[in-house]
């Protein structure tokens, strides 16, 4: 009973959703409904691999283009962040040092360091790359940093008494300590990175689910926006699953 | 000279709201090279923070603390301490934690010859089915065997030993106890070895001399009172034996008198609780 309970309780509440969708789309004149939400929207979940022109194409494509986005933004946020991190947590000094600059950079939106990185690089792709570093290393930044503090004195003193080289505690002792927290990070990263990346394609126009998305609202197809949104969401919940597995897996050591 | 030379030792923990705590107060001790020493007082005495000074783990504020001749400064090389909570890396398996101060012990080592020596530190204390296992799947006896194991691996010259049984649960604490005898009596030369512990039972069977800590605070040290009985030793021979009693009976009545003078003197600040150490020294057996 209790398990069917389980199965049964998320369909009620996507149930329930749907029905409220669906009696706003009544109140709401230029809100689909469901259904016709699915009509127009069925070519591009059926066909997901084709290529009909430069942002009309299957989601799938879609996806990828943005996923392959966030990856790079992503990456090179964490490239930058992983080893600021591990210095903070070892350095009080630095820590103190770049505290304020940090607790002011890190609540700035994407949509204000978007036109800062076309500024500087001139051209739209690298600047959403910029924008999805910058905001996405935060969360890596700080856990990594909090990871090594949390240390326990325990392994610092075995570091200690088996007299290990520096090289030798940092990666034996500094790096397996950290793991799980950086690995919090990283899955915090992710998850802005892909709130990043919607907003970052919307205002480059560069093909992908977000740049779809504005492009469709544009050409007043809305049922497309909703398919858009439906496929960020599931995008972004797959994507934190799939951290957090890998997070579970480290936590277990 | 005597190997381990400590004279004047006083330190003092000053806690963040800015009040000083005198743990140790102008402790002196030496050991001979060769010798098994055990400090033994109650919990929260100062035995850990003396053996930590003595390993070079943190400094005194005051005295002087020499191995052969050196002053200590950080850890020697080839000194072990086996901490009572085991402290292996959990990410490691049992045989990687041994191999590790292997490694930094004898780098010279290649990596098969240091899997090897771990190896058979292991199989000598009776680990050798649990050598793939990490720290989180083997029980708190095994654990402190790796740990043990650890400690010996790199055949060390001094060894500190922080309440090495403390965390074991007493039947496991008797097995792993054995496992020490039989390590400490097995290698060539004996390992000048420091052990600090609550548990006078545990000293005799393993020292050769005892050195009562006398609470305070701060901490004193009383006069080192010999062991002189046959080795190896065991628990189950110790509980007849008539010198083993005798020494025994010495130490307690040295702790006790000890306790006997706190509580005399105005109640200070209850840095240890002399119900604690009153089961310290009533404490015949375990």
């Amino acid at each position: 009973m209790k398990r069917v309970l389980h199965l049964l309780m998320p369909m009620v509440g996507v149930a329930l959703a749907i029905g409220a969708w669906s009696i706003a789309s009544v109140m709401v004149p230029d809100l689909p409904s469901p259904s016709r939400t699915w009509e127009e929207s069925k070519v591009y979940i059926l066909e997901p691999f084709v290529k009909r022109g430069e942002t009309d194409q299957g989601i799938a494509l879609l996806a990828y283009y943005s996923l392959v986005r966030v990856a790079q933004g992503f990456f090179l946020g964490i490239l930058i962040g992983t080893p600021v991190g591990f210095l903070f947590g070892v350095s009080p000094l630095l820590s103190r040092m770049f505290d304020p600059l940090m607790q002011v950079m890190r609540p700035i939106s994407p949509l204000a360091w978007l036109p800062l990185g076309l500024v500087l690089f001139q051209k739209s792709e690298p600047a959403a790359l910029f924008a999805i570093a910058v905001c996405s290393m935060w969360p890596t930044i700080i856990n990594t940093m909090m990871g090594v503090r949390a240390i326990p004195q325990d392994y610092w003193n075995v570091a200690k008494v088996l007299r290990l080289s520096r090289t030798t505690t940092f990666v034996k002792v500094i790096v397996p300590a950290t793991l799980p927290y950086m690995f919090t990070g990283y899955r915090l990263s992710l998850g802005i990175a892909w709130l990043v990346i919607v907003a970052s394609e919307m205002l480059t126009g560069a093909p992908g689910v977000g740049g779809f998305l504005w492009q469709e609202y544009n050409s007043l197809i809305y049922a497309h926006i909703l398919l858009a949104i439906l496929t960020i969401g599931v995008i972004g919940f797959v994507l934190d699953r799939l951290m957090g597995l890998a997070e579970a897996k480290l936590r277990a050591v | 000279m005597a190997y381990i030379e400590v004279s004047g030792v006083s330190k003092t923990f000053t806690a963040s709201n800015g009040t000083a705590r005198p743990v140790l107060r102008n402790v002196s001790l030496t050991v001979e090279c060769g010798d098994f020493v055990s400090i033994v007082g109650a919990m929260g005495s100062g035995k850990s923070t003396l053996l930590s000074i003595l390993a070079g783990l943190s400094s005194a504020d005051s005295g002087n603390v020499a191995v052969d001749g050196e002053p200590v400064r950080g850890v020697r090389s080839g000194a072990a301490y086996v901490f009572q909570n085991y402290s292996l890396l959990p990410w490691f398996s049992a045989l990687e934690n041994v191999r590790l101060a292997i490694q930094a012990a004898m780098p010279g080592l290649s990596h098969d010859a240091q899997q090897a020596r771990a190896r058979q530190a292991l199989e000598q204390i009776g680990l050798g089915n649990a050598i793939h296992r990490r720290p989180g799947q083997l029980s708190g006896g095994m654990r402190q065997r790796v740990a043990i194991a650890r400690a010996f691996a790199i055949d060390p010259d001094l060894l500190f030993l922080d309440e090495p049984f403390g965390a074991l649960d007493a039947l496991t604490r008797e097995t792993v106890q054995q496992d020490l005898v039989r390590l400490c009596s097995s290698t060539e030369r004996r390992v000048t070895s420091v052990m600090i512990t609550n548990s006078v039972e545990e000293a005799i069977l393993l020292s050769d001399w005892i050195v009562p800590m006398l609470p305070g605070p701060p901490a004193t040290l009383g006069a080192p009172i010999p062991v002189q009985l046959p080795r190896p030793r065991s628990l189950a021979q110790l509980a007849h034996e008539e010198a083993a009693t005798h020494v025994r009976a010495h130490v307690i009545a040295t702790l006790t008198a000890a306790i006997g003078n706190r509580t005399r003197r105005p109640p200070a600040k209850a840095d240890v609780d002399p119900v604690t150490s009153i089961e310290l020294a009533t404490e015949k057996s375990r």
